[in-house]
């Protein structure tokens, strides 16, 4: 049906369609599975990723061999309390939550990789938030993790969202422009404006590095998450409001993957480099506890 | 697009790495299931990256809940070293050399009353994805990403054929096949993929040859 973005945008325009509804017409074709059954198996995949967003808000994960421990229920209590914070509170719950995810996953918890486990905090902090500011129906919810879903498998065909291949910005940034394509897609805008914020997300995180503290799904890796679901929304919002991408976001993906060869070695999840590299991250190894 | 919607939104899985964690429970439930489950002693030997930084990534706890038929998704994995306790199975881990193998490599070594069994050598290639390269030193390649029948048998003429042809009586496609022996005329082994799950019954008749010592059926869906 489609092999590019380009080509699925072209599908949706064509047939006045949503950018999920040939998403899921593609995923019929290629599972043999029927739409309702494609609906089901997303809808166990969200309510896995619903506890991880919700998880660790109100109590810490174990501290064993987590250095996170407690950032969630520190971030939820600054946008839940009194005291006046900068973004607003809708952006500091979704930090909260991206973070949650990041931390269950750190504690060895449960979560779905949305593309990857160290990434898996942005797209259920997005939809989950913006369905909830806008009151969405749960079908248009699944349809939205379609969307985004079909992002990721364009990117995962055509470049890659491996950290160890293409560092950060291909786990990170692609989770986020998944995420801010389908935020659009949930606040009704156009399948072009959906286009528009995935690639403005990937121009805005292009050349991002994957640097681990002690080879650990941890640091900076949770923060990144928060960061990320940010830009999601940020992107969903530059689109809706009009401000164009100007790049071709088939190119885009393209540039990062290249990017992402350009990067050395030390720089994608080897522990060698950026952060993990630094004096305070290899304290931070001596310090972690029972490990 | 033939890539699934669910490649990308997947695998539900116990963080924290779906290489070290989800891949290495994945590998130690295909050994279970090479062995049948008999044994009560297993030690690992860590290879590359999963002998650095395994621990912080709980491959050591993923790899003895997978051999304990604990999946990906469950978050006993976390709690494995006590269940293993209670089970008195005993286990333990050491670093090892295996020179030109896959980054993320293991090797595991199934005892039965101070004996052993069988030793099984796999790999976590990414993403969850992993694939079995060494059984008892035969090279093969098993993934689980098809239902997978182990046989090990006599190399003697006509047990493929034998296989081969109760298989097709049952209806059930060969998708891969590979065969491979030591030396002529003693043991082989045969690794078949097919494309639909097999019962206790189909097992039984594929059992049912003088020169096939052992049939293991293996699935991971």
């Amino acid at each position: 049906m489609y092999k590019n973005i380009k080509e699925l945008l072209t599908l949706a325009q064509e047939r006045n369609e949503t950018l999920s509804q040939i998403v899921l017409e593609n995923e019929v074709k290629h599972s043999e599975k029927s739409p309702e059954e494609i609906l089901q198996i997303m809808s166990d995949r969200y309510e896995v990723m619903k506890n991880s967003a919700k998880k660790a808000l109100e109590h810490p994960t174990s501290p064993e061999g987590n250095l996170i421990c407690g950032i969630a229920s520190t971030q939820y209590a600054y946008a839940t309390g009194e005291k006046k914070n900068l973004c607003g509170d809708f952006i500091n719950l979704v930090m909260a939550r991206a973070l949650s995810s990041s931390e269950v996953n750190a504690s060895m918890g449960k979560i779905c990789a949305m593309p990857t486990a160290g990434s898996c905090g942005i797209v259920p902090a997005v939809i989950l938030s913006v369905a909830e500011e806008r009151k969405a129906a749960e079908k248009d919810v699944l349809m939205a993790m379609i969307t985004a879903s079909g992002f990721g498998a364009i990117v995962t065909e055509n470049a890659t969202v491996a950290g160890a291949e293409g560092g950060c910005q291909a786990e990170c940034g692609v989770a986020a422009a998944m995420a801010a394509a389908a935020a659009v897609e949930l606040c009704g805008g156009t399948p072009l404006q959906s286009v528009t914020a995935f690639s403005l997300s990937l121009m805005n995180i292009m050349g991002l590095v994957c640097d681990p503290v002690g080879g650990l799904v941890q640091i900076p890796c949770a923060q990144r998450n928060a960061s990320q679901a940010v830009n999601a929304l940020l992107s969903a919002d530059l689109a809706m409001a009009g401000v164009q991408s100007y790049i071709d976001a088939d190119e885009v993906v393209e540039a990062m993957y290249k990017v992402g060869k350009l990067l050395p070695m030390q720089l994608k999840e080897t522990a060698l480099g950026g952060v993990a590299a630094t004096c305070s991250g290899a304290c931070l190894m001596k310090a972690l506890p029972q490990l | 697009m033939n890539t699934s919607i669910f490649q990308v939104a997947g695998p539900v899985m116990i963080g924290p790495s779906s290489s070290h964690t989800a891949g290495a429970a994945k590998i130690g439930r295909i050994a279970r299931q090479i062995v049948n489950g008999d044994f009560d002693r297993v030690t690992f030997g860590l290879y590359g990256s999963f002998d650095k930084t395994g621990k912080g990534h709980g491959t050591d706890k993923a790899l003895l809940a997978g051999v304990m038929g604990i999946r990906e998704d469950d978050e006993r994995i976390s709690k494995s070293f006590e269940l293993a306790e209670q089970d008195n199975l005993e286990f333990e881990f050491y670093s090892v050399d295996l020179p030109g193998a896959h980054e993320n490599s293991v090797i595991i070594t199934f005892y039965k009353n101070g004996e052993i069994r069988s030793r099984i050598q796999g790999a976590s290639v990414g993403g969850g994805n992993v694939r079995i390269v060494k059984i008892d030193g035969y090279e093969i390649g098993i993934s689980g990403e098809l239902p997978t029948i182990f046989v090990k048998q006599n190399d003697q003429k006509g047990v493929i054929s034998h296989v081969a042809t109760i298989l097709a009586d049952n209806g059930i496609n060969i998708a891969t096949m590979k065969v491979s022996r030591m030396q002529k005329k003693q043991d082989a082994i045969c690794v078949i993929e097919i494309d639909d799950s097999i019962d206790e019954e189909i097992l039984n008749q594929l059992k049912a040859h003088p020169y096939i010592q052992i049939v293991r059926f293996i699935a991971c869906a």
